[in-house]
């Protein structure tokens, strides 16, 4: 089967043989030594299918998964179930964004280069930050990012890292910065779940914290801000955008670097990915931020026009002595985050973060009242909180029941901790219900 | 038909009565916030405009409109395999089954997505010799930093403090020796000999007790395949080092040969070049890398795993070298990357390869009489030639034929690149071409070549009737402007 | 065509060096200025470094390229010129009127090692061919 081919093998030997090549000599350069000759394969399946067999494996597999629109979800950590509008699938899905490359060409890729300058407009608002790229793979691996261009500027090679971020974020960082010769130092919480303690002695390339935390607390940026400056490190925060929506900007704060995952911005969870990744930063630090940047000229007729700009800082041009590696960002899933804050616009994204932030405190209160739980943390949250399991209540077996009930609960953590997120589309109702059942699944225990 | 129409910044449109009511009206009690956050409160709204919504869909859609695509026409781009993307792996992804699962669910919920990434799994392994693989890796140069990685992971298991340094052709991608440098490694260049590839003689003399590895595309950045393959990665394994393969170049030889035969230890795979997911503008894509089984402890957690009583992850992995990014990977691109695998199978992938070639090799053979051929060799999927005739008698620059394709309705190939051939037009056709395809294309860049001669102020005027036309790039870098200050 | 100054050391780099008692200015060369083309930025090291035989003490950026600067001689920095942050044209309109750092060398038998303008001419015309 040659399902995407418009040209039959005879078709090909006809072609080729009228510029006098042999299509059975076209692969003459590789020895015959190096030829693939093995016929027994595990995965693959010697002829292709039809694309209606496709259809019916793929939608058969697909069948087989539990799914957030049909089961209670309670999962946050990092992904978040928020509302996309209808409009921005279609819009995305337009095959001119779509099967698109990397806008090199300016004059045939004004579409991708000014959603690119409008989603680097409207992270920079979000955040209060002078400049941002046109996206990174994930918040992980941009908090990564950060941490390598905190050692570029600072010329040092150790970071603190807050025990409140992600620990996939703090892992991803640890993985970067190992490859670099870079030392990760993780600080603790307090007992209010806040970063508090930082190191008073210089050395340190940048203080790193996540706000809200993993465990939703939100953080004090301006004490970073000042316990980082006050050693010469850099402030870096990973910052979750809703949340922008209601709480002071980091760059209103003096924190100098802003990463983050904008996946919350209606982009579905599709298990993990593709999301988006964020970073804005100080203008002083622009050219050792790393990614694509899209900025505002003239045409040689004086027509407003967007480019790939301050490129001198990129692998093409630097080879070995550029800022990353990186060379696609996630333009697609940064579009749509952009159609998405443009449909929601201001009074929208401010509605789903306060939302988000009165139904967690709801479902909060909610959870406490049934003397089952305390809080892990007594300090401000922001859509998401961590409760700790009173007595012997075993948080796992309570999942297991509770997805009898077609409910995902919480996350664990550490077997006696549950992280549980909302947002705007959790009802009143399924909250009522959920914690009904699960004071009637604890009680059975 | 297409209108294309001046779109002025998002942050120009909206109105102060307007406000968007996609969400439901809140029906739990709504706490005092302000005193709730405190200091971490923001009274002001954000600086954003409220936009109706068929003036935000006008909008965006103006703009795509400004947008070459795959599906507008022939997008010869070199290295970049712009390939058809299916429309039906559109509609896979976006499956409820597929598009609306949390990264934490438990496994027992996600058999399916599982299921599909072992299956996924073993057909890559089949497509590359290959034992084992990661999915986490976002993107193409993603996937170089994570097999590097694994080869740093080996040779610090190992105890070779010595091996610092990573073996890179001339003719490399720049994203080569920017990862082995974000790797911690220092990068020594390996020359190419007058065919254009790897020089044995220059090889033999970088080689060293201080080698951790090589990277190598292959086919090379020129298109060239190296016949000499097998000895190169004997070379560098007999010095202790290990051979990382840049799966940039892998359209072209699918089924047909495999980097594990070839003697490479791991690989990165561009799902979004060869396995035809689409490419978004610049992104998202995803990079998984394979490895042989002395490689596989090393890989990122977490891995998927089949047991008798189903599909789980593995997180337990004491020799990992650790996460490059949160949760599995970009899972709603792999799903379009099983379909295609699926849709294809051996023969079909087989027979990709073989119109790549053809495709690429007919248009070579039209054009070489017009332009300078950088190597006179047999291309594989691609083949670089040069505007140096050009530039030398006409003063015209390579840009200036790559502007003036625009005109014609062709996006350009890649240009200025490999570095190693100056004024160089790298093309691509890719096998989703038609005959009359690629006759419009050769043809294209034969009148070019004339108009060169005939009326080269036509062609340094290129391109006419774009929405904009050869903006100021210097003034961009200068100023500065990177954010809408409105 | 270029202009090489005569009272200048060169470096295979394309950098100039013009000494003075025990401190070295450097900057970039006319040459290498035409390579790169308008210049879209300029840093110079800032003072108190020390550095070694090609350690960095600068760099310039045009459109398409990107260029290090690399010390021909070993030293502490002593003045930096940061005029050339806010206006990198000026090392387009003068190139060798543009220093970016002022060293003290520690070992001024280093300049030994660089060429006069007649060989820096000579190898600039290598470079082109």
């Amino acid at each position: 089967m040659t399902a995407y081919l418009p040209m039959g093998r005879e078709e090909r030997r006809e072609m080729l043989a009228s510029v006098g090549v042999d299509l059975d000599h076209l692969f003459d350069s590789i020895q015959e030594s190096q030829r693939l000759k093995n016929t027994d394969f595990s995965g693959l399946q010697k002829e292709g299918v039809s694309e209606f067999e496709v259809v019916e494996r793929l939608t058969a597999l697909a069948n087989l998964n539990k799914r957030t629109d049909d089961y209670d979800s309670y999962l946050g950590a990092g992904f978040y179930d928020h509302y996309q509008p209808a409009a921005v699938k279609h819009l995305i899905s337009r095959t001119e964004y779509l099967t698109a490359y990397t806008p090199y060409q300016a004059e045939i890729s004004q579409g991708t280069l000014q959603a690119i300058f409008e989603w680097q407009s409207y992270i920079s608002r979000l955040s209060g930050m002078d400049v941002s790229n046109a996206s990174m793979y994930d918040g992980a691996s941009a908090a990564a990012e950060a941490a390598l261009m905190a050692c570029r500027e600072k010329r040092l090679y150790k970071v603190f890292v807050s025990a409140g971020m992600h620990p996939e974020y703090i892992e991803t960082i640890e993985t970067y910065c190992h490859a670099a010769g870079v030392e990760v130092e993780v600080g603790a919480l307090n007992e209010a779940g806040q970063t508090v303690e930082f190191p008073a002695e210089k050395g340190y390339a940048a203080f790193m914290v996540q706000s809200p935390n993993f465990y939703g607390v939100v953080e004090d940026l301006s004490l970073v801000v000042e316990k980082a400056h006050a050693t010469g490190a850099l402030a870096a925060a990973s910052c979750d955008l809703i949340s922008l929506a209601l709480l002071q900007r980091p760059g209103d704060l003096g924190v100098d670097i802003v990463t983050g995952e904008a996946q919350a911005l209606g982009i579905p969870m599709s298990f993990g990915g593709p999301g988006v990744g964020y970073m804005a930063v100080t203008q002083k630090l622009l050219r050792k931020m790393p990614g694509r940047i899209a900025g505002e000229t003239v045409d040689r007729d004086g027509k407003t026009s967007y480019v790939l700009t301050i490129q001198a800082r990129e692998q093409h041009i630097r080879r070995e002595r550029a800022t990353s590696n990186i060379c696609t960002a996630q333009a697609l899933m940064a579009t749509s985050a952009t159609i998405w804050l443009a449909l929601m616009g201001s009074s929208g994204i401010r509605d789903v973060a306060e939302q988000s932030a009165a139904k967690a405190l709801y479902l909060q209160e909610k959870l406490l009242a049934t003397g089952l739980f305390e809080n892990t943390y007594d300090s401000p949250v922001f859509r998401e909180f961590a409760l700790t399991a009173k007595g012997d209540l075993d948080l796992n077996k309570l999942n297991q029941d509770l997805l009898a009930e077609k409910i995902f609960g919480g996350l664990v953590v550490d077997d006696n901790r549950w992280l549980l997120a909302v947002t705007e589309k959790k009802s009143k109702q399924a909250m009522d219900k959920f914690v009904e059942t699960v004071v009637r699944l604890a009680k059975a225990q | 038909m297409t209108m294309l129409k001046d779109t002025p910044l998002i942050f120009t449109k909206g109105s102060k009565s307007f406000k968007s009511s996609y969400i439901r009206p809140l029906d739990v009690e709504m706490p005092d916030l302000a005193a709730y956050y405190g200091d971490s409160y923001r009274a002001e709204l954000p600086d954003m405009p409220n936009v109706d919504e068929i003036t935000a869909i006008r909008h965006y859609t103006n703009l795509s409109n400004k947008n070459f695509s795959v599906e507008v026409g022939t997008y010869p781009l070199g290295s970049c395999t712009m390939k058809y993307n299916p429309k039906v792996n559109e509609d896979m992804a976006a499956l409820p089954g597929f598009a609306n699962l949390h990264p934490y669910q438990a496994c027992e919920t996600v058999q399916g997505s599982l299921e599909l990434l072992h299956d996924l799994e073993l057909q890559l392994n089949d497509l590359t010799g290959m034992d084992a693989f990661t999915f986490q890796p976002a993107a193409g140069a993603h996937g170089e930093l994570t097999g590097i990685l694994l080869i740093k992971a080996y040779h610090e298991d190992k105890g070779h403090t010595k091996r610092d340094t990573i073996i890179i052709p001339d003719a490399a991608h720049g994203t080569n020796p920017a990862t082995a440098a974000m790797a911690g490694y220092k990068v020594r260049e390996v020359k190419s000999n007058e065919h254009g590839l790897v020089d044995l003689d220059a090889l033999a003399e970088v080689l060293g007790d201080d080698v951790a590895g090589l990277m190598l595309t292959n086919p090379n950045t020129l298109g060239l395949f190296d016949c000499n393959i097998d000895r190169i990665t004997q070379m560098v394994h007999d010095c202790g080092g290990l051979c990382y393969y840049d799966g940039a170049n892998l359209n072209p030889i699918m089924m047909q040969a495999r980097p594990g035969d070839m003697g490479f230890d791991c690989v990165h795979l561009n799902v979004h070049k060869s396995l035809s997911t689409p490419h978004g503008g610049g992104g998202p894509g995803a990079g998984p890398v394979g490895c042989k089984d002395f490689l596989e402890k090393y890989l990122p957690r977490p891995v998927v795993v089949k047991e008798d009583d189903g599909y789980t992850l593995d997180y337990d992995r004491p020799h990992s070298l650790g996460m490059m990014r949160s949760f599995i990977g970009s899972f709603g691109v792999l799903v379009r990357t099983y379909a295609y695998m699926l849709r294809n199978g051996v023969e079909g992938l087989k027979e990709v390869s073989e119109g790549a070639v053809a495709n690429a090799r007919y248009i070579m053979e039209r054009v070489k009489d017009y332009y300078h051929l950088a190597y006179d060799e047999d291309c594989m999927h691609e083949f670089v030639i040069s505007s140096a005739w050009q530039k030398e008698k006409y003063g015209i620059d390579t840009n200036d034929i790559a502007k003036r394709l625009i005109d014609y309705g062709f996006h350009p190939p890649t240009v200025y690149f490999p570095l190693i051939v100056h004024e160089a037009m790298m093309i691509e056709p890719t096998e989703t071409e038609t005959w009359r395809d690629l006759d419009a294309l050769a043809q294209a860049l034969i009148d070019i070549a004339k108009e060169c001669e005939s009326n080269p102020e036509l062609v340094k005027g290129a391109p006419h009737g774009t929405p904009i036309a050869r903006p100021d790039e210097t003034r961009a870098a200068k100023d500065q402007i990177l954010t809408c200050t409105d | 065509m270029t202009t090489v100054k005569e009272d200048r050391l060169y470096a295979k780099t394309h950098e100039w060096v013009e000494v003075e008692g025990n401190v070295a200015a450097i900057g970039i060369t006319d040459f290498a200025q035409d390579q790169l083309g308008d210049l879209v930025y300029a840093e110079a090291e800032p003072v108190d470094i020390d550095v070694e035989i090609d350690d960095l003490v600068g760099s310039v950026e045009s459109v398409k390229m990107a260029s290090d600067l690399y010390s021909p001689v070993a030293g502490k920095i002593i003045e930096s010129n940061e005029s050339i942050e806010d206006a990198p044209e000026q090392i387009n309109e003068d190139a060798f009127g543009t220093w970016f750092v002022k060293i003290e060398m520690s070992d001024p038998s280093q300049l030994d090692g660089l060429m006069d303008a007649e060989a820096y001419k000579k190898f600039c015309e290598e470079e082109s061919a």
